[in-house]
C-alpha cells in the first residue's frame, strides 16, 4: 500500500501559510491559527478512523479534557508554565483515552460509534453538571501559558502572530509524526487490521493492543489540539466536549478524505472556511453548509485529497 | 524428534445444544501430513478453529510441542509457530501480493514501537516474504494486487502467508477448494514439498489428493473421531466405508 502524501504541494502550502502573517490581516491570522488547531484535531481522528478503521463519535472528549486540564492547572494570578501544563494536558487526554479504549475496543462498527459517543457524553456531563470546571458556564484562563527557557520567554502566546507560528509548527510536527507512523511497521499493521482484523490475528498480531495504542495516541494528539484551543480562546466550557464537536471533526475527516493524512488538514480548512464564508453572508449558514457537504460526499467520495491524487495520476 | 508437534486431547466444543466437537483427540507429527476427512458438518472446520484459537474449546487440552496452548488466543498461538489457512480465501485483497506476505513476515518480529522505521525497507522481513513467494511459485506476481489474482493463485498466496509467519505446524482448511485439475496438481506438489519441514493437518474433500499426500488419516463423523490410521487401513475400514465413503457412493 502506498500512502505517500503530495510532499511538494504540502511544502508549498506550508510556505504560503508561513508567509501569511506578513500580510498583516490580524483577523485572518487568528482564524487560520484556529483552523490549524482543528487540523491537528482532525489528523488525530484520521489516525483512528482512516488508518485504524475505528470510527469514533466521541473524539471531542480528549480535546476537551486537555483544554480543561490546562485551565484547571493554571494559577489564578500569574501565567502557567507551558513545559508543565502542555505535557500534563496531553497525558491526561491520552490516559483518559487509554482507559476508555480498554472498554470500547471490545466493540466494532455501529456499536463502537455508539459507545464512544456515550463515553464522550459522560465526560461532557462531568464538566456540565459538577462544580469541577465551573459547570455549564465554564472557566476563564486568565493568563496564557508561558514558555520560558532559562528565564527567557521563547514566544508569547498572547501575541497572535506568535500563536499562529506555534500552531503551524504543531500542525507540521503532528503531520510528520503521523506520516512516519503510516510508513512504520505499526502503521502497516493498522492498515492490515482495518482491512481484515481476523486475518491479522491469525498471522500473530495482538490486534487489541495495536488498536489501544492507536486510540491512546489519537487521544493524546486531540489533547494537543484542545490545549492550543484553550490557549487561543482563553476560555473553556462543556461544549468543547459535546457530541456535535465530535461530529464536526468527523465531518472534516470525511470531507478531506478518509485514510489520507493531508485530507484531514484539507477537510479542516474547507470546513472552517466554508463556515466562515456562509456565516458572513447569512445567519442560516448551516443550510448552505449542509448542501455543500452532501454534494461533496456525493460527487467526491474520496474527499478533497482525492482531487490531488486525480491530478497527479496522469503524469505517473 | 520423536516428540509430536501437536497433541490435542479430549477437545469438546458445544454451540448451545449442538456438540460440534465431542471428545476429539488428534496428534500431528513433524514431517508428516495428517489428513482429516468427514462429510459436511462432521466438525472438521470447528476442529481447525479450536486448534488455531479462533474458537475456545468447551473442554480439552492442546499441546504444541511441550507447551499447553488451549488457553491462549489465536495471535499468541500463531507466534508460537501454529499457522492456519482458511476454507474461504482470506487475504488482503487491496494490498499487493508482496505486502500480504510482508505483513505475515512482520508478525514474527513486530517491534511496533519503532515508529520511525520504514516498514517496507526492512531487509529481513522482505527476505522472508520473498522466500515464501518463491516456495509457492508467486514470486513473479509480487507486485499485483491480491484481489486480481486467479482463484488458484489466491489459494497459493494463502499458504505463502502462513509460511511467511514461520509456522512449523500448518492447519490447512481445504486448500484445494474450487481448484481446477492443473492447479490441484500444483498444490499437491507444494504440499509434498512442505511436508518434510512441517507438521501438516490437511482438511480436504478431494480424495485423490488426500490419498496422494497423506501419511495418516483421521475420519470424523458427527463431531466425533470415527477412526485414525494409515491410508491403507482407512481405505479398508468397513466402518469408514459405511459412515462416509458409502454414503458418497450411493449418491
Amino acid at each position: 500500500m502506498k500512502h505517500s502524501p503530495p510532499w511538494l504541494l504540502l511544502g508549498l502550502a506550508a510556505l504560503a501559510l508561513a508567509a501569511f502573517p506578513l500580510l498583516g490581516q490580524a483577523f485572518y491570522v487568528e482564524l487560520l491559527a484556529k483552523v490549524m488547531i482543528f487540523a491537528i484535531f482532525a489528523m488525530s481522528l484520521q489516525l483512528l478512523a482512516g488508518v485504524a478503521g475505528l470510527v469514533s463519535l466521541g473524539h471531542a472528549a480528549w480535546f476537551g479534557i486537555a483544554a480543561y486540564t490546562l485551565v484547571l492547572m493554571a494559577p489564578k494570578y500569574h501565567p502557567a508554565n507551558l513545559w508543565i501544563t502542555l505535557p500534563a494536558a496531553v497525558l491526561a487526554a491520552a490516559a483518559a483515552a487509554f482507559v476508555v479504549g480498554l472498554l470500547v475496543l471490545r466493540t466494532r462498527g455501529i456499536y463502537f460509534i455508539m459507545v464512544t459517543l456515550a463515553f464522550a457524553q459522560m465526560f461532557y456531563f462531568v464538566f456540565h453538571d459538577t462544580g469541577l470546571g465551573g459547570g455549564s458556564d465554564g472557566v476563564y484562563l486568565n493568563f496564557k501559558p508561558e514558555a520560558r527557557i532559562a528565564g527567557h520567554l521563547l514566544f508569547d502566546l498572547g501575541n497572535s502572530t506568535h500563536f499562529f507560528y506555534v500552531s503551524l509548527g504543531a500542525m507540521a510536527a503532528v503531520f510528520l509524526l503521523l506520516a512516519a507512523i503510516r510508513r512504520s511497521p505499526f502503521g502497516h499493521a493498522l492498515d492490515g487490521m482495518r482491512a481484515n482484523e481476523q486475518r491479522m490475528r491469525a498471522l500473530g498480531f495482538p490486534v487489541m493492543r495495536y488498536q489501544l495504542a492507536a486510540f491512546t495516541l489519537a487521544g493524546g494528539l486531540a489533547g494537543l489540539a484542545g490545549y492550543l484551543a484553550a490557549c487561543q480562546f482563553g476560555f473553556v466550557n462543556p461544549e468543547l466536549l459535546a457530541w456535535h464537536e465530535s461530529g464536526n471533526v468527523l465531518l472534516m475527516v470525511i470531507l478531506g478524505g478518509l485514510g489520507q493524512l493531508h485530507g484531514a488538514i484539507l477537510g479542516a480548512f474547507a470546513f472552517a472556511l466554508l463556515q466562515e464564508g456562509f456565516a458572513s453572508v447569512t445567519r442560516h449558514w448551516q443550510l448552505p453548509m449542509g448542501v455543500v457537504i452532501v454534494a461533496l460526499v456525493l460527487f467526491l467520495p474520496g474527499g478533497l485529497a482525492s482531487i490531488a491524487a486525480r491530478l497527479r495520476r496522469p503524469r505517473s | 524428534m520423536t516428540e509430536p508437534a501437536l497433541v490435542a486431547s479430549g477437545l469438546t466444543r458445544r454451540f448451545g445444544g449442538l456438540v460440534a466437537n465431542d471428545n476429539v483427540s488428534i496428534t500431528l507429527e513433524h514431517g508428516r501430513v495428517h489428513a482429516l476427512l468427514g462429510p459436511n458438518g462432521a466438525g472438521k472446520s470447528t476442529l481447525i478453529n479450536l486448534l488455531s484459537g479462533d474458537l475456545a474449546p468447551s473442554a480439552g487440552s492442546i499441546r504444541l510441542g511441550t507447551r499447553e496452548i488451549a488457553g491462549l488466543g489465536a495471535a499468541q498461538r500463531s507466534r508460537l509457530g501454529l499457522g492456519r489457512s482458511y476454507q474461504k480465501t482470506n487475504i488482503f485483497g487491496s494490498f499487493t501480493v508482496h505486502e500480504n506476505c510482508r505483513l505475515a513476515a512482520q508478525a514474527r518480529r513486530q517491534r511496533p514501537w519503532r515508529i520511525f522505521a520504514n516498514a517496507i525497507a526492512d531487509r529481513a522481513t522482505n527476505d522472508i516474504a520473498d522466500a515464501a513467494l518463491e516456495t509457492t511459485g508467486l514470486r513473479s506476481q509480487h507486485a499485483r494486487l491480491a484481489a486480481t489474482l486467479s482463484h488458484g493463485e489466491q489459494r497459493q498466496l494463502e499458504i505463502a502467508m502462513v509460511l511467511a509467519t514461520g509456522a512449523r505446524v500448518l492447519l490447512l482448511d481445504e486448500p484445494l477448494a474450487g481448484m481446477g485439475a492443473q492447479e490441484s496438481a500444483r498444490m499437491v506438489e507444494l504440499l509434498r514439498r512442505l511436508a518434510p519441514a512441517h507438521a501438516i493437518l490437511l482438511v480436504e474433500h478431494d480424495m485423490d489428493a488426500v490419498f496422494a499426500v497423506a501419511d495418516e488419516i483421521t475420519v470424523m463423523v458427527e463431531g466425533r473421531v470415527l477412526e485414525t490410521g494409515s491410508p491403507e487401513s482407512i481405505r479398508a475400514s468397513a466402518a469408514v466405508r459405511e459412515a462416509y465413503l458409502g454414503t458418497e457412493a450411493e449418491n
